[in-house]
Parts: C-alpha cells; structure tokens; sequence
C-alpha cells in the first residue's frame, strides 16, 4: 500500500470522484492556479481545467452560495475553506440554506456539498486563526460533521463525502497536511457514522479525532511505559456520532478520557460524555474526564499556544485520574 | 403545603418500625393531632399522631410493612396538591434496608468499635448501623453493578477512590457473595455476626416463624451482650423470714396498695446500689460512667417476649410508693402500651422468676448495664440456726457482673449490702 501524505490523500480522493462523475467540481480561493493555499488541490487544474476547478474572490459567503446553488440543480460541489476560520462568512449559506432545504422543500432538493478547509491551531497563527470550530456545526440538525486523523481515513471519507447527498462540513488540519500514511488505492471508501479503534487497549479509553487522535496515541504510548493499555478511538464521523463504538469501548475500559481541540464549553466532547453517561452509566467506574483546549483565545506567544492545547501529558495524567492511580 | 409522616424513634435501640395498621384511608381528612396509624417498635406499639391537618394523599407504606427510623410513610397535605417532590425525597429514605436481617447484619468498622468499647448508653450496635445507612454512600456506577451481582453490601467497603469513593478495585478481590464483614477482617477483627443461624444435623424445621421487631431486638441485645460483656457470677442465699414478716404485715395494715416480694427487693437493691455505685454504673471503653440515680428496670415476661419498665428514682421512694408504681407500669407492659421513657434508661435490672419455683439462675446483662440480679423463688428449707435444724425461708439471687466495672469483691459487697437489709428491714427506715 503506498504512503501518502494527508494532501496527497485529499488530493486523491479528489481526483478519484472528479473523474468518477463528471459533476464533481472544485471551488475556492487558491484552489487552481496557485494550486491549493496548502497544496490540497495540487494538479486538479490541469487536469480538470478552470470550469471545474473555479478559483474565487476573497468572498467565502459568495462562493458558498454559489456551491449551494449549484448543488441544488444537481452539481456535486467541493468548497475549500482556506480554513474554517474565514468560514464564519458563509456560516449563513451553510447552516440556514444548506442544512436547512432538503428538509424544508420536503426533500425535493437534494444537497450533495462539501465544504472542507483546514481546522484548528497550527503554529503561532494568533487568535483569529487558530480555532476548533467543528462544535459550531454539529450543533445543527441536516448536517455531517466528519473529522479525518489519518491520510486513509482522509482519502475514504472525503471520498463518501462527496457522494452523499446531504451537506458535509469536512474539517482537516493545516498541521497533520504533511502527515504521512498508507492510503489504499482505488476505491476506499470510509462510510459516514463508521468510527474506528486506532489503538486497543482494556484499561481505559481514550477518544479523539482529527488531530488530536495523534495526541492521543502518543498518551497511550506514555501510559504503556506505566503498564497502562490505553484504548484510542477515533468517532472520525462527528455527526451523526457512532454511538455504539465508543459506548463498547467504555463498557469494556470502564473509564473515558475525550480530547479536543477545541473549547471546553459546549464542545463536542460535552455531547460524547453525556451519550456515554446516559448509555454507560453502570459501567463507569470514574466520572468521564475531557481534555480541551483552555477556554481562552488562542495567545500567539508561542509558550502559550503551547500551554493552552490538549498536550500527550495532559491527558496520560486525566488517564490516570481516571484510574485512581 | 404537603408534610410527611415518618416512621418515629419510638425507642433508643429502634432501628426499624412496623406500621401495623393504618386507621384512615387515602383521600381521608386528617386533624392534626389526630391517630392516624398504630406502629410497633422492639418494644412497644404506639399510636402515631399527624402533625398536621389536611388530607392523607399517599399512603406509602402498606399494614405490616418495615421501614426504617425517618422512613417515609405516608403524605399528608391538601387534595390535588403535587406531592411527587416529597415522594421522590421520601424513597431515598425508603431505600435503606427494609429487612430487619440488615439492620442487625455485622457490624462494620465503627459499630465493632462500639461494641468493643462497650457503648455509652443509647448506642447500640444497632443504632451504628443506621447511622451509616442515611450516610450517602459514595459508589462509581460500575462498583455499585458489581456490588449488586456480588450480593455485597456497600455499606461495608472501604472506598479507596477520590474522596473515598468505592470504586471497582475495592470490589473486584471479593467473592461471590461474600459477606463484606470478612473482607473487613485485614483491617479489624471480624465482625460479630449477632443473630447468625448456626446450621447443624438437626436443622430440619416443620415450619418458620419470621422474627418481630422485639425478637429482633432480644436477638440481637442478648447476643452481643453475652458474647462481648464478660459476664461473671455470684449466687448467694437469702433468709426472708422476717422480710415475709414485714410483708405480711404492711398488707394486713392497709388496703390501698398490696406489697409484693419483688416491690421489697426492689427497695433492697436501690438502697444496696447507692452504696455500691459501680454496680449501678456503666464501662464505657476509655472511662465508667456513674448514675446518682438509681433506675431499676424490672424484667417482666409478655406472651412472646419481655420488657423492662424502669421504676425512677428507686432509692429516694418509699416502698408503698415503688409498689404503685411498679404496678402501673407491669400493667402498661402486658398491654404493650409502655412509651419509649418508661422502658428505657434503667441503670440497673432484676428479673424475677420466683413465682415460676425457680430456684435459682443467672440473667444476661442488659447493656450498657453494669449487672443484673437474677431473684429465684423464696424456698422452706431446712437451715442450721443455733446448732440445730430449723424450717427456713431462703431466696437464693445471682448478680451477673460486667468485670470490665465489677470485680468480685465489688460485687460480693453489694450483695452483703443487699442481703443484710432484707434479713433487716428495719434498715429500709433509715
């Protein structure tokens, strides 16, 4: 199996739908000459050409529009957001137009779009440009939220993205772009809902997803010099939530750690641990813990940045409060 | 505004209560003060009053049903009022044992304390007990799950998580079943199991009869009295032939109230007991507690039971005095209508069994008691007075000493003391 960087699966599961149907098509800023702001659509424009491969104004409501209208009459639309931080723009087109009409036009109009970009803090962006802001959309009902940590995972669920008919909001990491994997070639397809242990383990579990699955790992790598066997699972898919993965996992661990990116209020790990609390409750042996990002914006000092994300120590000492160790 | 009605301390050893018989229905008025339900403690029944007027809106404890101290029982407020805040309050309470097996269920940690150090009066094992039971216990879910499938109670294990929460590794090394006292026993001694069931060959009944309230309660007193209270004895023999004298002659002089033998004895002993203050007194682990005043507490016998009403102040009454008093209250006794302070508190006991011939015997301390004096049967028999053989009138008591506060010679004199005022009446007029 050849391995890719996250980019390069992006990439692929792009062209691989493009060529696939000929309705697929690519629209945003950077996407086609300069080729992707980070190098996401490399080559889609010569290969595609400039009617399916649309580089647009700085005018993320705009173009996001445009994606709905298109998507409406029958096109299979990629919106890349440079990052989801310049999404707040658009977030009218997609939470009252995209997710909202196929259930107010009774399900006439279909709504096959993507809309992806980069999420979350990269290196010393400062406040404005280093948010999580998957929570935002899985707040509404008519979209999915899907969270890739892995180049393969990257490829399979953009790949299922893009063929499902409703709204996908797509939210990768400018940081993990260059992280690399083995991708299978072809088709591989990761179905929307479907979450996936990337460690197994019987002691405790941790779930994450996006970046912070890498976080994650590296704690469960800490907690294994200790004798702990950490279990990390990734949901991958945020909306609609694969409910019963995490739930076995806990049942089996009897503990649960979550780890986000983003702010602690109301995140997405508020909703996991009260699905686990609500289905699990008899079997937890300790009350569910989160690892969030600090409920602050985002410092530039680099320190800072550093002091405010989830970190693999962070969570290996909630791991093992959890323990009683 | 709805109030409840809950199951009251009738007794200072009550730890559960039966409510024997409801007198109103739901959806009756109510006026405050007014009987609305008879409950039976260990020792007595009582009438349970509403506090307040309104309407009984939820019966929730049917006739015959055991709840604990502070249980709820039953609602009380105005017709359609929402009662399911009070309801819901109340099944926390509701939600500790029933069954009287738990309420006398080995000790944990602080009860065994406790009995070790021989209470101070008004705490029993039993009343340890349910102390822990209205504590919260703190559980994660997943220990609570296994505590239930293990048959485990709670109550008993020593939480080791945050905050001493139990947790499932304080769970996961016990047993099947396994009763917590005996994983206890690294940390404490084991635990007493006061009502055990020993089973034997034999052990094949023809029918069962569940315990009441007051066989609990004999049941669980009398065995932790004998197996943690060293008990000794001393018997001595008594001449009452000029204690039948005064008898005779005080019921000949008056009509207003019959003198008994034990009325006497009574007289006897309190006087006996000023002089002898440890044997009225109590061992309470680091120190004796000492009473001024004597309360003798008198056995006496119910169809399936006993009680001991408490005769006050003994030793400052006249005997005529102790006579109609103690008469009042043997009668309350046989028909169960003792409230809790005319049984309780006694810091002495006799028990009588004369009248049923018996010689002699020896009593189990009640505690926090110091001692007990068993009284047999005033007995003609021949004696040696003066070199030759005469017809004497002899009773025979044995004094059950706690030796932790009464050693031999302690209580040898008490009874030297006791003995010479009944074959001296005379002095019971100083």
């Amino acid at each position: 199996m050849p391995e890719l960087t996250f980019r390069e699966a992006l990439n692929q599961a792009m062209a691989e739908e493009m060529e696939r149907d000929p309705n697929v098509f690519l629209m945003g800023e950077e996407v086609g000459y300069y080729q992707g702001a980070y190098k996401v659509s490399q080559g889609l424009l010569e290969k595609f050409g400039p009617q399916r491969v649309i580089d647009t104004p700085i005018a993320e409501l705009g173009f996001a529009g445009l994606g709905v209208g298109a998507a409406q009459v029958g096109l299979r639309p990629i919106i890349e957001f440079m990052t989801w931080n310049f999404s707040l723009l658009a977030l009218d087109q997609i939470v009252n137009n995209a997710a909202k009409l196929r259930y107010m036009s009774g399900g006439q109009i279909k709504m096959p779009i993507v809309f992806r970009g980069a999420n979350g803090s990269a290196h010393q962006l400062g406040a404005q440009h280093s948010q999580s802001l998957e929570a935002w959309l899985c707040h509404i009902p008519g979209l999915i939220v899907m969270a890739p940590s892995v180049p393969a995972d990257g490829k399979g669920m953009l790949k299922a993205a893009i063929r499902d008919d409703n709204p996908v909001a797509f939210f990768e990491s400018e940081v993990a772009y260059g992280y690399k994997g083995e991708v299978p070639e072809g088709e591989h397809i990761v179905p929307i809902g479907v979450g996936d242990i990337k460690r197994p383990g019987k002691d405790v579990t941790l779930i994450a997803w996006s970046k912070m699955i890498h976080v994650a790992l590296e704690a469960a790598n800490i907690l294994a010099g200790e004798g702990i066997e950490a279990e990390v699972v990734d949901p991958r898919t945020l909306r609609p939530l694969d409910e019963q993965l995490l739930i076995s996992s806990v049942e089996k661990t009897n503990r649960c750690v979550i780890v986000e990116e983003g702010w602690p209020y109301a995140g997405v790990g508020a909703e996991i641990a009260y699905r686990i609390t609500l289905n699990a409750f008899d079997h937890l042996d300790a009350p569910v813990v989160r690892i969030t990002s600090e409920d602050v914006p985002m410092p530039y000092a680099a320190n800072l940045e550093h002091a405010v994300v989830p970190s693999a120590q962070k969570v290996a000492a909630a791991a093992k409060k959890v323990l009683y160790v | 505004m709805a109030s409840k009605l809950t199951m009251p301390k009738l007794s200072d050893t009550m730890t559960l209560g039966v409510l024997l018989k409801w007198h109103k229905r739901e959806g009756d008025a109510v006026e405050a003060g007014e009987v609305v339900a008879e409950a039976e403690s260990d020792k007595a029944t009582m009438e349970l009053e509403a506090f307040d007027a309104g309407t009984l809106l939820k019966i929730v404890v049917p006739d015959g049903g055991k709840v604990p101290v502070g249980g709820l029982l039953a609602v009380i407020g105005e017709k359609g009022e929402d009662i399911s805040a009070l309801l819901a309050s109340g099944s926390e309470a509701a939600a500790v044992p029933s069954a009287p097996v738990e309420a006398e269920a080995p000790a944990g940690p602080a009860a065994e304390e406790q009995i070790a150090a021989a209470p101070v009066p008004d705490v029993t094992p039993a009343d340890v007990i349910i102390t822990t039971d209205t504590v919260r216990i703190k559980a994660s879910p997943l220990a609570r799950k296994m505590a239930a499938a293990k048959g485990v109670d709670l109550r008993r294990v020593q939480g080791s998580g945050t905050g001493g929460r139990i947790i499932s590794r304080d769970l996961a090394a016990m047993p099947a079943g396994a009763p917590a006292a005996a994983i206890q026993a690294a940390k404490a001694p084991a635990a007493l199991s006061l009502t055990e069931f020993i089973p034997g060959a034999a052990a094949r009944p023809d029918s069962e009869q569940p315990l009441n309230t007051m066989r609990t309660a004999i049941a669980t007193r009398m065995t932790q009295s004998k197996t943690t209270v060293p008990h000794f004895y001393l018997t001595m023999e008594i001449d009452m032939e000029r204690m039948i004298a005064l008898r005779t002659e005080l019921n000949a002089a008056q009509e207003e109230i019959k003198i008994s033998y034990n009325d006497l004895i009574v007289k006897a002993a309190a006087a006996a007991l000023v002089k002898h203050p440890r044997v009225n007194g109590s061992f309470a682990g680091d120190k004796f507690l000492f009473h001024s005043q004597v309360d003798i507490g008198l056995a006496v016998a119910l169809e399936d039971g006993l009680i001991t009403p408490v005769v006050r102040n003994a030793a400052a009454k006249s005997v005529g005095r102790i006579a109609a008093e103690a008469r009042v209250l043997i009668d309350k006794a046989k028909a169960r209508k003792l409230t809790p302070d005319e049984y309780t508190g006694s810091t002495f006991t006799i028990s009588n069994l004369g009248m049923f011939d018996i010689e002699e015997f020896s009593a189990i301390i009640n505690p926090p008691e110091a001692a007990i004096l068993a009284v047999g049967a005033i007995i003609a028999k021949p004696v040696v007075r003066e070199g030759a053989i005469a017809i004497g009138q002899r009773m025979k008591v044995t004094l059950s000493c706690d030796h932790r506060i009464v050693d031999g010679a302690t209580g040898a004199l008490f009874l030297k003391e006791f003995k010479a005022i009944l074959e001296n009446p005379a002095l019971l007029l100083l």
